[in-house]
């Protein structure tokens, strides 16, 4: 058998070493963060241009998103309940759906993908061109430069898109809901209000905080361990957004279990 | 002495890079490493300013032990080592009058006005005036050279580390580097460690020449006593001949 090829047993084993290998970098990482947040005089300069890149940037591909979510929720609601229950009901779809699970699932793969590639990227880059290494030299601590604006960016403008993602949602729900199914602006509002919780905005939000921290520190994870050149920020990368977007489904549950 | 590697061992995973390395460099020197390619030379430089710890031995800068130093007092001594990449590692967000300025905003008590009137020196000092606001990706190769090696300067360091600083520069430039380096060491009185592969730049700059092979220092001398060694490695690396390399081992 040629040598290259592992057995079952290698493969096993050589996938749980790197798997306390990684959860071992990660500990560091993160706790590295957590100390770096006292060097306030490196990352507050920066806190606003990410929290713009991570926030106000990735408002239009959130808004794309939203509107055709509502539309098609709208459409669908129509079609489930037509003659089963009272279409007043489409509101409170629309509504439930937008605020508890579609708003802020779909916008956090959305903005995993934008987000996280664009962390991943950025970072990777500049370990494998030693800009990291550069910034170490000049006497800054990299983490408190480049991870910790993030993950405060992330986790302070993850709930703001998506929290304006829902309510446009929402809005083109019941614009679909007068021109395409016939019903009143009254009947969509009072399903809206019918089963609406303050709770559930809550709800969204406490998700929201914990994609964007999910997603910006494993794009700053993976970027800070990207080596190899070009090729290992593709990886970097491209793991990034896997891991980013598994674990926000992985949330999505968690938060649905302990939560609701 | 200014810097010390004293029995310096580092692996990475298998690969046993330094063997047991003992190193002295003067204060006011200038130190060429040389080396053939994987031999360990980058990894040297980098033990000197922490970007990597030993496994075992000691590296002293400016007196101190940088494995005991904490993350502040690794900081400062950082404020005086300046370090030159090999490919510049400028910021490439950053406008080369952002990068240059990048050591001394770490630098407790330093003013707007005196950042920006010591980039502007920096520059002078490196013959690259007037391009403060243009970015790396806009500069040619030996260019984006001085910049790195502006902003290296810019905390005024006792101490310069250059990792091939001429590697893949055309002949003109590389002397105008060579320059740049000799220039740092007159005006500025630095002490410099050069990892190079280019013999005839290691001999223009140089007040001792380091071998670096198979994890320690060689053979270590001035120039002349470089030049006149007949160790056959160090001979085959000299005259580019594998045949005296093979010999030796």
């Amino acid at each position: 058998m040629p040598t290259s090829v592992l057995t079952p047993v290698e493969y096993i084993g050589r996938w749980s070493i790197n798997s306390v290998r990684s959860l071992g970098k990660a500990g560091y990482l993160t706790t590295g963060a957590l100390r770096a947040l006292r060097n306030v005089e490196i990352w507050g300069p920066r806190l606003v241009s990410q929290m713009v890149s991570v926030g106000v940037a990735s408002v239009p591909i959130a808004l794309f998103i939203a509107v055709f979510t509502g539309i098609v929720l709208a459409l669908q609601a129509s079609y489930t309940l037509t003659g089963a229950v009272p279409m007043y009901l489409v509101g409170a779809m629309v509504g439930k759906s937008m605020i508890l699970e579609l708003g802020p699932v779909l916008t956090g793969l959305a903005l995993a993908g934008r987000v996280g590639a664009s962390t991943a990227a950025e970072v990777g880059t500049m370990r494998v061109t030693e800009q990291i290494d550069a910034l170490e030299t000049l006497a800054y601590d990299p983490l408190a430069y480049l991870v910790v604006p993030r993950v405060l960016a992330g986790v302070f403008m993850f709930p703001v898109v998506i929290v304006l993602a829902s309510a446009i949602g929402i809005l083109t729900g019941w614009s679909a809901s007068l021109t395409l199914l016939d019903m009143s602006s009254a009947e969509f509002v009072r399903g809206l209000r019918l089963f609406f919780q303050p709770w559930d905005v809550g709800f969204a939000v406490i998700k929201s905080l914990s994609f964007g921290l999910i997603v910006t520190s494993v794009g700053s994870f993976y970027g800070f361990h990207a080596k190899g050149g070009a090729g290992g920020v593709g990886v970097a990368t491209t793991r990034a957004v896997v891991v980013s977007s598994m674990l926000i489904l992985v949330l999505d549950a968690f938060w649905a279990v302990v939560l609701l | 002495m200014s810097i010390v590697l004293r029995d310096v061992y580092r692996a990475f995973g298998t690969n046993q890079v330094l063997r047991g390395l003992d190193l002295e460099v003067q204060d006011g020197e200038t130190l060429s490493v040389i080396g053939f390619s994987g031999a360990g030379k980058s990894v040297v430089l980098k033990h000197m300013v922490g970007l990597i710890r030993p496994d075992s031995g000691d590296v002293v800068v400016d007196g101190k032990n940088v494995n005991e130093l904490d993350v502040e007092e690794l900081n400062a001594l950082r404020r005086d080592v300046g370090y030159v990449f090999q490919f510049a590692a400028l910021f490439d967000s950053m406008s080369i009058a952002e990068n240059v300025a990048m050591g001394l905003r770490r630098v407790p008590g330093t003013y707007e006005e005196e950042i920006v009137s010591r980039v502007r020196e920096c520059l002078a000092l490196v013959e690259l005036e007037g391009i403060e606001d243009q970015y790396p990706s806009e500069l040619s190769g030996g260019m984006v050279k001085r910049a790195g090696l502006a902003r290296a300067i810019a905390t005024r360091p006792k101490y310069l580390l250059y990792d091939e600083p001429t590697t893949g520069l055309d002949p003109v430039t590389v002397t105008v580097i060579d320059r740049l380096i000799v220039r740092m060491k007159e005006e500025l009185g630095v002490t410099g460690i050069v990892v190079t592969h280019d013999i005839e730049s290691a001999y223009r700059i140089s007040d001792r020449i380091a071998m670096l092979h198979d994890g320690r220092i060689r053979i270590c001398g001035t120039v002349d006593e470089i030049r006149g060694s007949d160790d056959p490695l160090l001979r085959s690396f000299l005259e580019g001949r594998p045949e005296l390399a093979k010999r030796a081992s």
